[in-house]
Order: structure tokens, then C-alpha cells, then sequence
């Protein structure tokens, strides 16, 4: 479970998360959704470590992360699996030698197991076939599966996952989407999902939060958010006027 | 007018590269990976420039060797003039400070956009996320194993540069015998020496402001060229700038 409270940050005299508190259950699929420069990246940079927030707590099963030292942030990172909006695998390396990495950096595996355990990941994302690839010669689905498969690599027990279907169609999209929740649930991870795609947000979310403006505008489930009365929320929603009428005719309904 | 910031500004970019290399010369944390990592950046930055290193300094020996015979060779003059010069002019500044010069553009360049390419698409993060110390990781085994390869550089320069006098010799402009007199004529062993001792400073602001251009690189393609550039400007105004002082010391 990560808990964050009361979570600011502002950057010169710009105030771009102000006061959000939420709590992210394990074994769920949490989502962050709101406009773009609302705030979520810079959220969960704040979560993740790499901005450190002006005031408030991080609480990843109760141990405050800001309150770590050099070392404890070192150990709780190595509980952590991210996936990057543009997949951020390492180019110079074939597929199967990313999905090793962390392996090769924190575990105690013999090389024979080390192998193996990235073969059983690349299993996992369909992509068995393709561990001797470079990530340039991927398609963008492929490479985000890469990903999942390097970020599960060490059985995490937080996922975060920064816009996973960005540039991808929506049938690949969905693909990534059942991946994360399949994982989620398989390795009971706390996994927190960045996303504006709409899709994923009525398919996986199972907690969904929505920031507008730097603040948590609304929380709730994807069920919830059909029958909203939130403005803000479904301004953003049903922000083309096909989806506005849409929802008009299931409201008669 | 100049504001006070701006004046200010290259002060707080070295205090940025002091920090950036506190970290980077922390304790590594799995040495098996760091050693892969080396033994990379020594045939990357190392082996890799032997070709040009070997092209140039066979050229540019060439040259001041012609250079010499035309422009200082006279009826006054003895005849390993040429020959001794030639050496002077390689031994103490060609084959350490100007191959530096040289090389800081290839593998200054090269350090910055790969470093900068890496942080523009958060494979940087990516590693910091996993908790490997991504400056130690990324350029420690850069700064080793440029200043581990820079003095096998120096080396083959001095000697691809005698080639190619020696190769002007071939072409009838002066006689092997004038040149190799004048190479051996007053040979001082410690030259050598001080080239070598040169080139690791150089090799060390080579890597080290390099990888501080690439690695604090913010925003995306065109930022990374600038970096890129900027690496190059500033490590050859290091070099000149060092080359003094540690001429002034070693002479």
C-alpha cells in the first residue's frame, strides 16, 4: 500500500500539486488521470523519488521515503518497477541483456537463473521470441512490453507506470492494459497507472483519481464515473461532443 | 551590463560538476557490472579512435616534417635540424595536447549525445528508479577508461607521427640518415614521460566535462546537440587552459 499525504510541490513560484492525499491499496490497479499539465507526472515523480516534494509524506507500507537515507531509498527502489511513457529501455542493449539488468545489478542469482527468470519474463509479455532484438527494432507495443517484462524482473511490490499507452492503437493499447492488471493481480503489486486514455480508465480502474489543476478533484471506481455529477470531471471525460451525446442517450436510457 | 547571475553562472556550473562528481566517484556497488561497463568504454572511447589517431598523426607528422625543411632548414643550419625539430614539435604538444584537442571532439561530442540521449529518454531515470547510482554507473567507467586509453593514443600518435617524417624522408625531400640523427640528436626520455602525464589530465577533462554536459541535459534533441557542442567548446578551452600550467610544471 503507498499512502500520500498532503503532497505539494511547487516549482519557483508555481504551485503545481497542492495538498494531495490519497491512499493506493495493494493487489489494485490504481489510475491517476486529469488533463494534461494538471499535475499527475509531477505526481508521481514525487512518489517515485525523482522530485522531491516541497512538503508532505510518501508512506510505502508505512516507511516514509522522504525520511529514508541514501541507502533505505536504495533498498525500497530495488521493491520498485517503472514503465517510462517512451519505454526508457537501455538502446544499448539487446532485449533479453534490459530484462537481465536489474538481475544482473541487485540479485544473488547464479547467471543459469538469472536467465531463466528473464526468459519466464519475456514469457510473460509474449515476447520470447524477441530477446535477442535491439529495443530500436521493436514496434512501440513491443518495446512496452519489454518494459513490464524489465520492471517485474526483480517481483516488485510497487508499479508505476508513466502514460503506458501513449502512441499506441487502441487495440495494442488494450493489450498493455490487461498486461498491467493480469500482473497486478498475479504478483498482488500496488500498481499506480498515469493515463488519459479513457479506455483504461473504464477497463482497469479500479481506483481512479482525478487531478485538476494540481489538486484531487475526485476518487471513486471506473462504475462511478458514468453517473458523476462532478463538472470537472465530466468536462474532461466526455470532452468530444460524440462521447457528450453518448452519454446523453444512456442517461435517457 | 552584466547582471550579477550571469556573472555568477560559471561558478554555480563548476560547484554543479564538483557535486555531479562526488557522486560519481562514490563506492560502486556491484563491480562485475562496472568491470563490463569499463571494458566497454575502453574499446568505445579507446580502440575505436586508434584509426584516427593513427590517420592524423601520420599526416600531421608528414607535414611539420615538410614544414621544417622548407620554412627552418638552411645552409646555416645543421641538417638534423629538421629531424629534431620534427621530434620537439610531436613529443611535447601534437601527440599529447593537440590529439587531446582532437579528441575531445570525437569523444567529447560522442560521451555528451549518448549521455544526453539517455537523459532525454529517462533511461537515466529509469536507472535511478532501480536504485544503481546512474553517475558512478554511466561515468566512472568513462573517466577510467579514457584515461586508461589516452596514453596507448599518445603513444601510437608519437609513433604514426615519425612515420609519416619518415615517409616524407622516403619521397626524397631529406635523407633517412639526416632524420634519424636528428630524432635521436639531444633525446630527452622525460618528454615521453611528460606527454603521457599530460594526456591523462586531458583524457580525465575529456570524459569528466563531457559526461557533466551530457548528463545534466534538460528538454530534448536540439538541447542534446547543444550540449554535444558545448562539451567540445568547453573541454578544448580546458585543455589549452590546463596545457599551460601543466607545461609551466613539467618542463
Amino acid at each position: 500500500m503507498i499512502e500520500l499525504r498532503h503532497i505539494t510541490k511547487t516549482f519557483a513560484d508555481r504551485q503545481v500539486l497542492a495538498g494531495i492525499s490519497a491512499t493506493f491499496q495493494g493487489g489494485q490497479t490504481s489510475l491517476i488521470i486529469g488533463r494534461s499539465g494538471s499535475g499527475k507526472t509531477v505526481l508521481m515523480k514525487c512518489i517515485v523519488g525523482l522530485l522531491t516534494p516541497t512538503s508532505g509524506h510518501v508512506l510505502y507500507d508505512g516507511r516514509d521515503f522522504l525520511a529514508m537515507d541514501k541507502h533505505e531509498r536504495a533498498r525500497l527502489r530495488r521493491e520498485v518497477g517503472m514503465i517510462f511513457q517512451s519505454a526508457a529501455l537501455f538502446d544499448s542493449m539487446s532485449v533479453m541483456d534490459n530484462v537481465m539488468f536489474p538481475l544482473d545489478m541487485f540479485s544473488a542469482m547464479t547467471l543459469r537463473d538469472r536467465q531463466r527468470r528473464a526468459r519466464q519474463c519475456l514469457d510473460r509479455v509474449n515476447l520470447s521470441e524477441a530477446g535477442h532484438k535491439r529495443p530500436s527494432e521493436l514496434s512501440g507495443g513491443m518495446q512496452k512490453r519489454a518494459a513490464i517484462a524489465r520492471a517485474i524482473a526483480l517481483d516488485p511490490k510497487y508499479l508505476f507506470c508513466d502514460e503506458p499507452n501513449s502512441g499506441l492503437d487502441p487495440k495494442t493499447s488494450l493489450v498493455i492494459d490487461e498486461l498491467l492488471h493480469g500482473i497486478t493481480h498475479e504478483y498482488n503489486m500496488t500498481t499506480i497507472i498515469n493515463t488519459h486514455d479513457m479506455n483504461s480508465v473504464m477497463g482497469i480502474g479500479e481506483n481512479i483519481i482525478f487531478i485538476y489543476e494540481g489538486q484531487k478533484e475526485w476518487q471513486g471506481v471506473s462504475a462511478d464515473i458514468m453517473g458523476s455529477t462532478n463538472k470537472r470531471l465530466t468536462d474532461f471525460i466526455f470532452a468530444s461532443d460524440l462521447l457528450k451525446e453518448m452519454r446523453q442517450a444512456l442517461t435517457e436510457k | 551590463m552584466i547582471s550579477l547571475s550571469t556573472m555568477l553562472r560559471p561558478i554555480a556550473t563548476f560547484g554543479r560538476y564538483l557535486q555531479l562528481m562526488a557522486k560519481v566517484f562514490s563506492r560502486p556497488e556491484r563491480m562485475r557490472m562496472y568491470w563490463k561497463q569499463y571494458v566497454k568504454e575502453l574499446q568505445q572511447l579507446g580502440v575505436d579512435s586508434i584509426g584516427i589517431v593513427l590517420m592524423i598523426s601520420f599526416f600531421i607528422g608528414a607535414v611539420i616534417c615538410i614544414q621544417m625543411k622548407v620554412n627552418i632548414q638552411s645552409p646555416w643550419m645543421p641538417r638534423f635540424t629538421t629531424g629534431y625539430t620534427t621530434r620537439e614539435i610531436l613529443l611535447l604538444e601534437f601527440s599529447s595536447s593537440i590529439m587531446c584537442l582532437i579528441l575531445s571532439g570525437k569523444v567529447g561530442s560522442n560521451i555528451a549525445s549518448e549521455l544526453g540521449t539517455m537523459r532525454v529518454t529517462q533511461q537515466i531515470d529509469a536507472l535511478d528508479i532501480m536504485g544503481v547510482n546512474s553517475a558512478s554507473f554511466l561515468i566512472l567507467p568513462k573517466i577510467l577508461g579514457l584515461v586508461t586509453m589516452t596514453p596507448v593514443l599518445v603513444t601510437f600518435s608519437i609513433v604514426a607521427g615519425l612515420g609519416g617524417a619518415y615517409a616524407i624522408s622516403m619521397a626524397g625531400i631529406l635523407t633517412a640518415e639526416d632524420l634519424t640523427y636528428g630524432l635521436q640528436h639531444s633525446f630527452n626520455q622525460w618528454y615521453i614521460w611528460m606527454s603521457i602525464i599530460k594526456s591523462l589530465f586531458f583524457a580525465f577533462i575529456i570524459a569528466s566535462v563531457s559526461s557533466f554536459y551530457g548528463y545534466t541535459v534538460e528538454g530534448g534533441s536540439v538541447e542534446v546537440g547543444r550540449a554535444s557542442t558545448d562539451s567540445v567548446v568547453h573541454c578544448s578551452m580546458l585543455i589549452l587552459f590546463a596545457d599551460i600550467f601543466l607545461t609551466q610544471l613539467l618542463s
